[in-house]
This record gives structure tokens, sequence and C-alpha cells, in this order.
């Protein structure tokens, strides 16, 4: 690991929590604006997080909690991977590695919610995990490696090879991040719908681990978008900033302006974007190498 | 921090007319938006902190109540909006319904009105932070936990009992 690598990742172990806490602040914020409304503090997410630590816990089984941890460990690790300037491969494995956890432990309780939410949020990894996968498939043949040190040394942006990808990739990112569709798991707006399904019936510091595994998620995916505009030159990290300040905006604006797209229609538009965006793209970029 | 940075709230209608679940909703709207407060509408009692009640209870939901009440985690505010919650209100003399919500569960703020205004919805909520808060600041010392439902019906059951005494007392002195 290179002393950038380290520092990258002390950075991103301390600092991702209060990164992504005021990133979705400014989103709500936004959002509310949006609506016409006011809208809560900046660091209103900050306060939820931590009032959730000091909550009690009410659990109907141990294993529960031991999964959220596991799921949160996951999370965390996944992206000290991808910060150390590791392979891109590995982040995703990891990252599906701690959706699964967070799935055990949702079925784990026995509760017709939880159960709900877990489903969905199978079929929710089932349409965008073709397209993660494909994105780190891209960088590969951009650059001809999965290590995340090797493809942000290239001389030219990677968003000039891989459009395509940018595109599918942003799209799955609406779920990931818990946008829309509104129905989704574990989606910041499913409250009255399923409850929330997937963390339903996780309750106090067992819940507060679950929103801290989804901050320094909210902050790994941010990267791989920043990934793409990154390159030797250090100057290309105020770009892959400004792309990401870009992409939360356009997330916020796609949320208000669909509120109402349900799970059906996200499955089959994943796959389609994941096959004409992500698949076009690829097709391209190995016909290019071969020549 | 003090928790009522953060009160996410559970709205549960018992047997109300609807009026005073329409002013709950309202003071979610723009025009009012609870979200300034960082109060956030769940629907999960297992995230709630504060327990918004609206309508009488009745013999076939008291279960339900009761239930919400004790799968909330500590520590928990419960609000009673609207005088149907309050005390049974125009329903009180119904066959089939108890009274207020305090007929079930303990009851920290009581919001009278008919229908209750989202103006005092919001004050009564403003209320219910500062008991929330207090109760936050005992449970850290560990002096404090909320009754269960079922301690609750005791408590009432045995007040009953005794005020049924000391009043055969007075009669026969």
């Amino acid at each position: 690991m290179t002393t950038y690598g380290t520092v990258a990742v002390i950075i991103y172990l301390l600092l991702s929590p209060v990164i992504a806490c005021t990133l979705s602040g400014v989103d709500r914020v936004v959002t509310a604006r949006m609506q016409g409304r006011r809208g809560p503090k900046l660091m209103q997410p900050w306060y939820d997080l931590v009032k959730l630590f000091s909550k009690e816990t009410t659990s109907v089984n141990d294993i529960q909690k031991i999964l959220v941890m596991a799921h949160c460990f996951f999370a965390i690790f996944s992206g000290a991977i991808f910060f150390a300037g590791g392979d891109v491969m590995l982040v995703l494995f990891a990252l599906t590695m701690s959706e699964v956890f967070l799935i055990l432990a949702a079925y784990s309780v026995n509760a017709a919610y939880s159960e709900i939410g877990a489903q969905r949020e199978l079929l929710q990894m089932m349409a965008y995990e073709p397209m993660t996968l494909l994105t780190a498939v891209g960088f590969y043949l951009a650059t001809g490696s999965f290590k995340v040190d090797k493809i942000i040394s290239t001389d030219l942006p990677l968003i000039i090879k891989m459009p395509g990808f940018f595109i599918g990739f942003c799209f799955v990112l609406v779920v990931k991040l818990r946008k829309s569709p509104f129905d989704l798991s574990t989606s910041h707006h499913a409250n009255q719908e399923i409850i929330k399904g997937l963390t339903g019936d996780l309750s106090g510091p067992v819940y507060g681990f679950s929103e801290l595994a989804e901050l320094y998620e909210e902050v790994l995916m941010l990267g791989i978008v920043g990934l793409f505009f990154m390159t030797k030159e250090p100057v290309s990290l105020l770009w892959a900033f400004i792309a990401i300040a870009v992409v939360m905006f356009c997330m916020s604006l796609i949320d208000n302006i669909f509120p109402r797209v349900k799970w059906e229609a996200l499955l089959k538009a994943a796959w389609l974007v994941t096959f004409f965006a992500g698949g076009a793209n690829l097709v391209i970029l190995s016909l290019a190498e071969r020549m | 921090m003090r928790i009522s940075k953060s009160p996410w709230l559970l709205h549960y209608d018992g047997s109300s007319c609807n009026g005073c679940d329409i002013e709950v909703l309202a003071s979610t709207a723009p025009r009012f938006d609870v979200e300034r407060f960082g109060i956030i509408n769940t629907g999960n009692p297992k995230h709630a902190d504060i327990f918004l009640c609206t309508g009488g209870v009745n013999s076939q939901n008291k279960d339900v109540v009761r239930q919400i009440y004790d799968q909330m985690p500590d520590p928990k505010v419960v609000l009673a909006c609207g005088i149907c919650a309050c005390d049974g209100g125009i329903f009180k003399d119904c066959y089939n319904i108890l009274g207020g919500t305090d007929t079930v569960i303990p009851v920290d703020v009581y919001v009278p009105g008919c229908a209750v205004r989202p103006e005092a919805i919001i004050d009564g909520v403003v209320k219910a932070l500062k008991i929330l808060d207090e109760k936050a600041e005992k449970m850290k010392r560990g002096e404090y936990r909320s009754l269960t439902s079922a301690e609750y019906a005791e408590k009432i059951a045995s007040k009953d009992g005794s005020d049924g005494e000391a009043l055969q007392e007075e009669k026969d002195a």
C-alpha cells in the first residue's frame, strides 16, 4: 500500500460518517427546497445517527446483532480496499457480502415486513449487480488492471472511454443510494409502505450500525463515480469532486421528479440500461482493444 | 447531544373521525413542515421516539395500541392528539369506546382540539420533546425505565382499587 493509500484509508475510516452525513443533509435540504419546504438542519442525519446509539435495543434474537455488525464491517472493509488502491472486483464482492449479511439479519427475525424487505433487497441486488460488475470489467478493459491505483494513473479520464458504463453506473447508483424507487426495501421514503422492510425490525444502536454502514457505502459509491474522472494529474481530484456534486444533485432531482416509481419498473429499466449502455460500451471497448 | 434534535414520530389512528389525522398530515406538508425540527413520520414503532395517537381507544384496537407502545424502545413519549384521544370526546359514551389513550397506555402530553390544529400539534410535539430529553437524561443515569402497558394496566387497576377501598371506608365511617 502506498503512502497516499494509507492516508486515504485513514481519512475514509475517520471522516466518512461526517462527510456522508453532510452530503445527505445537503440532499435533504435540497429535496425540501424542491418541494417548497424549509427542510431540516444541515447536520440532521448526524443527529439521527447519534440518537440511534443512545436508544435502547429491543431485539427478538442475538444473531441479528452479529449479522448487522458483520454487515457494517464488510461495508467499511470494502471501502477501505477501494481507498487503499486495491482490486475493484474485490471491493464489489465484499460489498455484496455486506448486503448478504443485512438480508440474513432481516430473515433471522422472522417478521413479515422484514421478509418482504429482504425479498425486495434480493430483487434489487439482481437489478444492479450486473451493472456494477460490468463497470469493474469496463475499468479492466480500459486500463488493463482491476487495481484502483493503476486505474487512476491514466493519461485521460476514463469517462472518455467509458461513457456508457458511467451512465449505467449512475442509473444503479440511484438504487444503491436508496433514492428511487420509493418502495425499495430501505428506501428513505418507503416508511409507510413496507415500514422500511429490511431494517424494519432493527432498533436503537443495531439500527444505528446499519445506518453507519450505509454512510460508508455512500462514500464508496461516490468514490467509484470519482474514479471515472481521475487521471495521474492531481488536479483531476477537483474534477472528480465536481462530478460527484453534479451526480448527487441529479440523484435528488431524479428522486423528486419520479417519486412514485416502483421496484418492478426498476427491475426492467435497470437491465435495459445495463444491456444498452453498459453492453454497447463493453463491445466498443473490446473491439477497440483488438485493433 | 440531545435526543430531541431527532424525534421520529409514529402516528396511529385509534377510532378517530380522521379530522385529526388530516391535520397531522397537514403538519408534515410544506406549509407547516415539521421536518424543520428533524421530525420524521416513521410508521415503525421500533424506530419511533414519539407515539402520536389520535381518536379514542375502542375494545378492538386496545391491544394494538398496547403492542405499538411496548415495541417502542426507551426513551419514548406518548402524545394524545385531539379531544377523543384525550378522553374519548364525542364518542365517549359509545358502547365500544373505552375512553382516551390513557385508558391503556401512559400519556405524557395531551393536545386538545376538535379537530386539533397543526399549530397545536407542533406545540404539543415541542412540549413532548422536553419530556423526552428529561427521560433520556434520567435513563442515562439509570434512574428511569418507562412502564410497560401491562404494568400500567396494573397501576390503573390498583389505583381504582385503592380509590374504591377508600370510598368504601368513607362510606363505612
